[in-house]
């Protein structure tokens, strides 16, 4: 009884232990995001009372992030919209029919994932150059498909084969036609899983920077690269830069609460199952 | 018969479509500039050298440099994750109070944007307002990762262990909790020890999930980026110039399309080669146990 009372003190202190280090750079930023210019410089003191909503206005309503930020909301959204309806159909016909080259599916989705972006600057700089695309938030959300769209189809690919086949089988004998089946039958049924797909593509696409900080400018920055621009050479505004990366947070949040159980799947692709 | 065929085809074709434009098309562009000498600035345009650019990418002692240093952080990181991702997550199996409080705290890290990251450690790590260089320095240790190297690499292979670690320990505990509890109970009639049962039960049950999630974590430190990027930019010097950070630095400063474009084919071709490796790895060690 004892060595359990023990073990259990252990383990709280444990996780009190790793919370701390996991959440303290977090709360600095807020005290950050709270601090004027002169309680920033006037030395680290860890606990602020005040709050300097200031911070918070400038950069948004004042400066360009505003704009940042609706793009970043704009590619992320559209990307995702984009991603899900195409990955539907093309899971659809993974799982329910014989598509040559399928079974290298799985190794498709993880080079595609695993590769490292930076590889891709150069083409990628050249030819949406040519093609008028560069800057663009349409061709962000085209490009953020490289990464995205394999994943989500892998991801949909195991719940859309768990849905029995006899189902739209009988769909089909009651006169369905294709589509009809994937909308009546596969949508409703999947709706957990594409909700799952969807949260995480528009957590991958919001959270890009590299190949948004290369291929666009002004029109269709986005917020994370607008946070790189923070730190210049004639000083940063630590408090803004703060808060914008507060902002910046939110999303990831917010889906944490939805989707929480499902990020370690997605994140393993489907090899861990929480 | 034939007609199902066709809608298919229908269902496939906007999918592949896009992948063989974003996906097919950048690397047989990738292979074909790097047959070139390509330079922005220059008169003459592109200029055919063949293999020229792999063979100057194989004696350039500075991609060498970022490629050992990037391999070094993915050694370092992974070594220190996994084993602590493993511990903290074998200590969490019982059940008590808090447990789902802790487990959201430590998916936060995962959902946060690498940049994000970045810049909460700039504010942390500062010299002039952050409170590790602050405190560091009333213990009487100069902190700066602007200018010390050594720091500067310890620094952002602690940014990713913060990141990560959590990642390791939730999916061990996913793994873990979905073991099998008979050979614990034979083990417990057979009066083994703590150290035994982890040693011989836990780590080979627990052996795909283990793998896998190494497989993921090198992948990853091996392209990091944005962190990095944003916490110290390669630099000081060239103190945690990884590989994908000189990649970049390479395009941003000397337009060299050519040759970048061969180093990304090098890089594309490593990436590939060590995912079949380990996934080859992976599947025969799981066809072994």
């Amino acid at each position: 009884m004892q060595r359990k009372t023990l073990r259990l003190v252990l383990v709280y202190l444990v996780c009190i232990l790793i919370a701390a280090f996991t959440l303290f750079p977090i709360y600095w930023m807020f005290v950050v995001s709270a601090r004027t210019k002169l309680e920033v410089f006037s030395g680290p003191k860890l606990i602020q009372t005040s709050f300097y909503a200031f911070n918070y206005y400038r950069p948004f309503f004042r400066d360009i992030y505003g704009r940042y930020l609706v793009n970043s909301l704009i590619i992320a959204s559209g990307n995702t919209l984009l991603v899900v309806s195409l990955a539907i159909l093309a899971t659809y016909a993974f799982s329910r029919f014989r598509v040559p080259g399928s079974s290298n599916l799985f190794f498709w989705t993880i080079t595609n994932r695993m590769a490292p972006p930076a590889v891709f600057i150069v083409p990628f700089f050249l030819i949406f150059t040519r093609l008028g695309l560069r800057d663009t938030r349409i061709g962000m959300i085209l490009l953020y498909c490289i990464f995205n769209l394999p994943f989500a189809i892998w991801l949909l690919k195991g719940m859309i084969d768990s849905i029995p086949k006899e189902l739209d089988e009988a769909a089909y004998i009651d006169g369905c036609s294709l589509l009809g089946v994937l909308w009546n039958v596969i949508l409703p049924l999947a709706k957990p899983g594409i909700m799952t797909t969807a949260i995480l593509t528009w957590i991958f696409a919001w959270n890009e920077y590299l190949f948004a900080a290369i291929l666009t400018s002004v029109n269709a920055r986005t917020i994370t690269t607008g946070l790189a621009e923070f730190v210049t050479v004639i000083g940063t505004n630590w408090g803004e830069m703060a808060a914008v990366s507060v902002v910046c947070l939110i999303p990831a949040v917010v889906f944490i609460g939805i989707a929480q159980r499902h990020i370690i799947a997605g994140l393993t692709f489907g090899a861990v199952k929480d | 018969m034939r007609e199902r065929k066709a809608q298919v085809w229908g269902l496939l074709a906007p999918t592949l479509f896009l992948m063989f434009a974003i996906g097919v098309v950048p690397v047989i562009y990738i292979l074909y500039l790097s047959a070139f000498k390509y330079n922005v600035f220059s008169r003459v345009g592109m200029v055919y050298t063949g293999f020229n650019n792999f063979r100057k990418l194989v004696f350039d002692a500075d991609f060498l440099k970022s490629l050992r240093l990037g391999l070094t952080f993915v050694v370092l990181c992974c070594g220190i994750e996994l084993p602590l991702g493993l511990l903290i997550a074998n200590l969490l199996t019982l059940e008590f109070r808090g447990k789902g409080l802790f487990r959201t705290i430590m998916t936060l890290p995962l959902a946060m944007a690498p940049i994000t990251i970045g810049s909460m450690w700039v504010l942390l790590m500062n010299p002039d307002i952050g409170p590790i260089p602050f405190y560091l320095r009333k213990l009487g240790i100069e902190y700066n990762i602007g200018v010390n190297p050594t720091q500067a690499f310890f620094t952002t292979v602690l940014v990713d262990i913060w990141h990560w670690t959590p990642f390791v320990v939730l999916t061990f505990m996913a793994g873990l909790s979905a073991l099998p509890k008979q050979p614990y109970e034979a083990a417990l009639v057979d009066g083994a020890n703590r150290w035994q049962v982890f040693r011989y039960i836990t780590i080979p049950l627990l052996k795909p999930v283990i793998l896998t999630t190494l497989f993921i974590r090198i992948m990853d430190t091996f392209r990091v980026f944005d962190e990095v990027w944003m916490l110290t930019s390669g630099g000081p010097g060239t103190a945690t110039r990884y590989v994908s950070i000189h990649l970049v630095r390479l395009v941003l400063q000397s337009m060299e399309y050519g040759y970048s474009s061969a180093m990304s084919l090098f890089l594309l071709y490593l990436t590939i080669v060590m995912c079949w490796l380990l996934m080859t790895f992976i599947s025969s060690s799981q066809e072994a146990t």
